[in-house]
């Protein structure tokens, strides 16, 4: 008896963590507005995949919990897992139609039960839920058993072909631009989503690519490791003037929506990147960054607006003072908290960027920075009559700060500097002993953030033309932060990669963008317990996973006493 | 002596003492100002000090949670306003049924401490899962990641009840036993804010009493001040964490119901500010002092109150009251600069923090 | 020999605790010095208050003429002084060659500017670090292993990085915080060789703090025996091992475990 409960006991367990999850998701709206974006057209939307990846990842977290000495134990209790979250759902949609939960749970519409039984009514359409939930659990448990390779290019063709549907405003734009191609993109969608025959063809196509990929790769990383130090470098200097090419055409292959998309990433890129000097080389958790942004963006503000009527200084001339005054409050505001270790120091600092939202939307600096109104009329920047006004002009102005910002990133990491705030991040007590002046080396990172969030806030006051306090509110400070723990602490490429992620995507679906920071909270609880790393970490970190795995790290002693 | 002390010093210190004298200056001036301009009468200093008061109070029952947590597990639970947020905001639909059906102004205290119940269940349930879920899996890592697994958390559950509840204000039903003003000693004290202080007043010493007076309060107790020894006296440290949250979930939700019956309406973003307040309060009172957290939640409130005229007004400012939350978040950066094991001057933070 | 460092009547409290209690002791330039004592004797408070963790409340500390008290911990490294921790400190997610290049910030000068533009000066100095990196690891027996992370090393590299790390700020005086702790005979023998091999080829003067005797008695020259936080007898270890005083703090409680 007890045999078969602790047989059964995960994929219960797994079950009801997943159902309450799901019903979460269900409830909270996020499946009825996915459920208006076609993945295939006509087959099966963005609302019912989501549901679906969460049936089947439950599932196979059953399984995998279960282990796998009895053979048959992983699969039942996929199924089970994967019922029971799909009771969950029936179970909502029986209470639902008997009372109206609406007047409490504003998502629990009839709409959504509808999506849901797939709109059957009656006893028919609670068993079409179950029925579903045990699908999923038959295809988790087919995944468990299938061999590894096997399964990575079934998870990777379907993923590739999911991420197709939910990002066809990206691409169907880009290919139709392409003159010729265009056919390749009215083959593929619809007015919303894939067409039958096109997501087929994107699934068998990433299937082969994987397997021939899986096959002959290691060939392919060994061969380029066989080449001769110059190829090896001609290689490297041809993809990386491509990658030149690319980022310089963009805009043009991109149109005009998805470059003002671009722009918005870039002026994350350049936050998360002062951020990720103070937060992911220096070890200090910084909830006010904002407040520089809101400084750099204010001072162009003050300095070019006819309306506040001070000076009319060109974008130009102004972003030297912005970049200056963004440094000065940064050591200014880094000053107090120099003492301060942890978490005392990020409830500070998100003191300080309160502080400075608060005064800037005040009454009582209102003649001077415009209130809650704002100020407008900011001129936008211009090189020898070149403007820079549509978001594909202006790309090319955040385009030229990322990289400037990217490269002084670099170089500091690698340096005197950079091994110093990440001693400093180590052990603090043991950096100053090796000779680490802590108050110049703080300061420093403190200034270099700043200088990197006031550049960001003066293209952002130029790109928009006016400024208002609710541009600088702490959910700003609270994204960035995201977007680096997300994409890896002290990753360059991590940055990059978050802010495309986290700020792109919402932007690509709007739908997504109303449950953005749902989203992202559990994301940064998620990362937290999983994988404190991030999704690209930096590289030593690989470094040490790998040496973790294959345990090779010189001969072993011939005793370790701990 | 003096030697040594001048040695000390570094430019940092003078350019925090100068930051601090000018505050002082301004505070000085200010009030000097305002008193001897005479705007305000006695009964609007009356006024702001039992508003102060009650806000107050309702911060100490929320900032009591905060230091508890950080008392066992050395962390700032920074999801704690949202576990206030989430009882109130679930009680307002038992409330407005309540108030639709006459329930609740045929027999106010019977609505009133269901919607009490429910508040502090549904807040001690997200405290206990939050606990359970977000921070249990992390014990013994490194201090700033249980702090981002909170912030996370915080967003999170806000976006949960947006989610769940919808993102408009929900106007709280008006008890009407509670409207009015009662003449205390002469004093003309609104019903609702003198029931608010009494209530809060209640449960602080229902809970101080918890703490100090129960097993399970010493055992509480004894896994601040050292976990390991205590798990070896047999104390289930676990036990007692989940127990902190659970304590700590009761005082938030009815400080959230507290706090609904003050304002009237609730919200999902309702938490955050009043979380962050606790929080100073928490460390004015020296973080991990239960009594300090209790009196550094009135000091708070009554500063937040009687601040903004007193010491702004008199400086000439427009709209003073704009910026109460900038005097209390000064209080804030202030503590933490100058005092940060609090105004009771427990060691506890400057030790362990 | 002159004495390279000099400390009078150094008192260290905390609270109503007197860790050091008017410590006089000098240490002659280029010896091995121990120091000794029963747990909680203060033998790292000693360090501490030489380093700059701690400040002495009284006296005075002399190195090379300079006073110690009052020095931030940044400023005594560049005078010539550098440690290692009972409980090993090395930066865990920096790779050992980077733990090596942080004890060579002091004698680095390339400022920010420098840095971002990659002026000459800085290229070359970055490249002269990583030279010496290089060879304090091959010094340490550690050739190649630069580019992993400090954290996944054995006790015995872990201990060997550390003592490197503090070679590397060039110090005049090193200060070893217990560096055989844990170690088996064998380990422990290399350790003691190594140390001595770094007095006689780099001529640094040692401060070691050591509980296992035979470590102290084989390579010191003089040996400080501190008890509550007062020194109880100083000398060579031959006149130690026979002093009556000593052996009643040590045997007198019963720790004769203390003793191998």
């Amino acid at each position: 008896m007890t045999q078969t409960r602790s047989l059964w006991e995960h994929g219960v367990k797994t079950g009801i963590i997943g159902g309450v999850a799901v019903l979460v998701i269900a409830l909270v709206g996020m499946v009825e507005s996915f459920h208006r974006r076609d993945i295939i057209a006509e087959v099966i939307t963005m609302g019912q995949v989501l549901l679906l990846i969460g049936g089947v990842f439950i599932g196979y977290i059953a399984a995998k919990r279960t282990g796998s000495d009895e053979s048959l134990a992983p699969g039942l209790n996929a199924v089970i897992g994967s019922s029971v979250t799909g009771g969950f759902l029936a179970f909502l949609v029986i209470v639902g139609r008997l009372i109206n939960l609406r007047a409490v749970l504003v998502n629990a519409s009839p709409m959504l039960y509808k999506l849901l039984t797939l709109g059957h009514k009656g006893v028919a359409g609670i068993f079409i839920i179950l029925l579903i939930g045990m699908g999923c659990g038959v295809f988790a448990a087919a995944l468990f058993y299938l061999p590894r390779l096997t399964r990575r290019v079934i998870i990777l063709s379907l993923s590739s072909m999911i991420i197709a549907g939910v990002l066809q405003d990206l691409i169907r734009p880009v290919i139709a631009a392409w003159g010729p191609v265009a056919v390749v993109s009215e083959w593929l969608f619809t007015g919303n989503g894939l067409t039958v025959s096109g997501s087929i063809s994107i699934v068998i196509l990433i299937a082969v690519v994987m397997t021939a990929w899986a096959l002959k790769g290691q060939d392919i990383k060994s061969g380029y490791g066989n080449l001769s130090g110059g190829s090896q470098r001609g290689i490297k200097i041809s993809a990386f003037f491509m990658l030149a090419v690319v980022l310089l055409a963009l805009p043009h292959i991109l149109g005009l929506f998805l470059s003002e998309v671009l722009t918005i990433v870039g002026l994350y890129v350049l936050l998360g990147l002062g951020l990720n000097i103070v937060v992911g080389y220096a070890g200090m958790l910084d909830l006010g960054y904002v407040a520089f942004f809101a400084i750099g963006s204010y001072v162009t503000a003050v300095l070019t607006s006819p309306e506040l009527g001070f000076f009319s200084l060109t974008f130009w001339q102004a972003l030297p003072f912005a970049v200056v005054l963004g440094i000065f409050f940064g050591v200014l505001l880094g000053i107090p908290v120099l003492k301060m270790r942890g978490d005392y120091l990020a409830i500070a600092t998100l003191g300080f960027g309160e502080i400075i939202r608060i005064l800037v939307l005040s009454d009582f600096l209102r003649p001077w920075l415009g209130g809650a109104q704002g100020a407008g009329k900011i001129p936008k920047a211009a090189i020898m009559g070149y403007q820079f006004i549509t978001p594909q002009q202006i790309y090319y102005l955040i385009l030229a700060g990322c990289i400037l910002v990217v490269f002084i990133s670099l170089r500091l990491k690698g340096s005197r500097l950079g091994r110093a705030w990440m001693a400093m991040r180590e052990d603090e007590d043991v950096a100053q002993a090796m000779g680490i002046n802590l108050v110049a080396t703080k300061l420093l990172a403190f200034a270099t953030g700043a200088g990197f969030s006031a550049l960001s806030g003066a293209i952002f006051a130029s790109k928009l033309g006016s400024v208002y306090p609710h541009s600088f509110n702490v959910i700003i400070s609270i994204n960035i932060l995201c977007l680096i723990i997300v994409g890896g602490m002290g990753s360059i490429p991590g940055v990059i990669v978050g802010a495309a992620a986290l700020v792109g995507l919402p932007e690509l679906l709007r739908e997504f963008a109303e449950y953005r920071l749902l989203v992202y909270g559990a994301a940064l609880v998620a990362m937290m317990i999983l994988r404190p790393e991030g999704l690209w970490p930096e590289v030593r970190h690989k470094m040490e996973l790998h040496a973790e795995e294959e345990n090779n790290i010189g001969e072993p002693e011939p005793s370790t006493a701990t | 002596m003096f030697q040594r002390w001048k040695e000390s010093i570094t430019p940092t210190d003078i350019v925090m003492w100068l930051i601090g004298g000018t505050l002082l200056l301004m505070v000085i001036w200010g009030s000097v100002a305002t008193l001897v301009a005479g705007k305000y009468t006695g009964r609007h200093w009356i006024d702001f000090v039992i508003f102060g008061l009650a806000q107050g109070s309702i911060y100490a029952l929320i900032a009591t949670g905060y230091t508890m947590v950080y008392g066992v597990l050395r962390m700032i639970n920074f999801a704690h306003g949202e576990v206030f947020m989430s009882g109130p905001y679930t009680a307002y639909f038992v409330a407005a049924a309540m108030y639709r059906s006459d329930f609740l102004d045929k027999h106010p205290f019977t609505a009133l401490f269901v919607i009490f119940v429910v508040a502090m269940a549904i807040s001690t349930m997200i405290a206990y899962f939050l606990e359970k879920i977000a921070y249990r899996p992390l014990r013994g890592a490194p201090r700033l990641i249980p702090l981002i697994t909170a912030i996370g958390a915080s967003f999170f559950l806000q976006y949960m009840f947006r989610g769940l509840y919808g993102s408009g204000f929900q106007a709280y039903p008006v008890i009407k036993i509670f409207e009015g003003a009662w003449v205390i000693f002469g004093i003309r004290i609104l019903k609702f804010q003198l029931v608010v202080i009494v209530a809060a007043i209640l449960l602080m010493a229902a809970l101080y009493s918890f703490i100090m007076l129960t097993r399970a309060g010493k055992a509480i107790r004894a896994v601040s001040e050292d976990k390991e020894a205590s798990s070896l006296m047999g104390i289930n440290v676990d036990g007692m964490i989940s127990t902190t949250f659970i304590i700590g979930g009761m005082a938030a939700g009815a400080a959230g119901v507290l706090y609904a019956l003050m304002f009237k309406q609730v919200h999902f973003f309702m938490g955050f500010i009043p979380g962050i307040k606790a929080f100073t309060a928490a460390v004015l009172g020296g973080i991990g002092n239960i009594p300090g957290a209790m009196l550094g939640g009135i000091f708070l409130g009554l500063i937040e109150s009687v601040g903004p005229s007193l010491f702004l007004d008199g400086l000439g400012i427009p709209a003073p009251y704009q910026l109460k939350d900038a005097i209390a978040f000064t209080m804030l950066v202030l503590v933490l600069i100058f005092r940060p094991m609090g105004i009771m001057g427990e060691r506890l933070a400057a030790k362990k923090a | 020999m002159a004495a390279i460092l000099t400390a009078n009547n150094m008192t260290k409290r905390f609270g109503g605790l007197v860790a050091v209690d008017s410590l006089n002791v000098e240490i002659e330039e280029n010896s091995i010095h121990s120091i000794i004592g029963p747990n909680g004797a203060g033998k790292t408070t000693i360090f501490n208050c030489i380093t700059g963790f701690y400040k002495a409340e009284e006296g005075v500390v002399l190195f090379d003429n300079h006073s110690l008290l009052g020095l931030l911990p940044d400023r005594i490294v560049y005078l010539g002084i550098s440690r290692t921790y009972q409980n090993i400190r090395l930066f865990p997610n920096l790779t050992a060659k980077e733990n090596i290049l942080v004890g060579l910030h002091c004698h680095l000068k390339s400022g920010f500017l420098g840095i971002v533009l990659n002026l000459s000066k800085t290229q070359k100095e970055e490249k002269e670090a990583e030279e010496e990196a290089d060879r304090l690891l091959a010094f340490i027996n550690m050739s190649g292993k630069g580019d992993f992370l400090a954290k996944n090393f054995p006790y015995g590299e872990q201990r060997r990085l550390e003592i490197a790390r503090a070679l590397a700020a060039r110090p005049k005086l090193l200060l070893l915080d217990e560096p055989t702790a844990g170690m088996n005979p064998s380990e422990t023998q290399a350790m003691m060789d190594f140390i001595q091999h770094l007095r006689d080829e780099l001529g640094i003067t040692i401060i070691l703090i050591e509980h296992q005797m035979r470590v102290v008695m084989g390579i010191s020259e003089i040996v400080t025996v501190l008890d509550y936080g007062k020194k109880i007898a100083e000398g060579t270890p031959g006149e130690i091992q026979k002093n009556p005083d000593v052996i009643e703090a040590y045997l007198g409680r019963g720790s004769a475990a203390e003793i191998r």
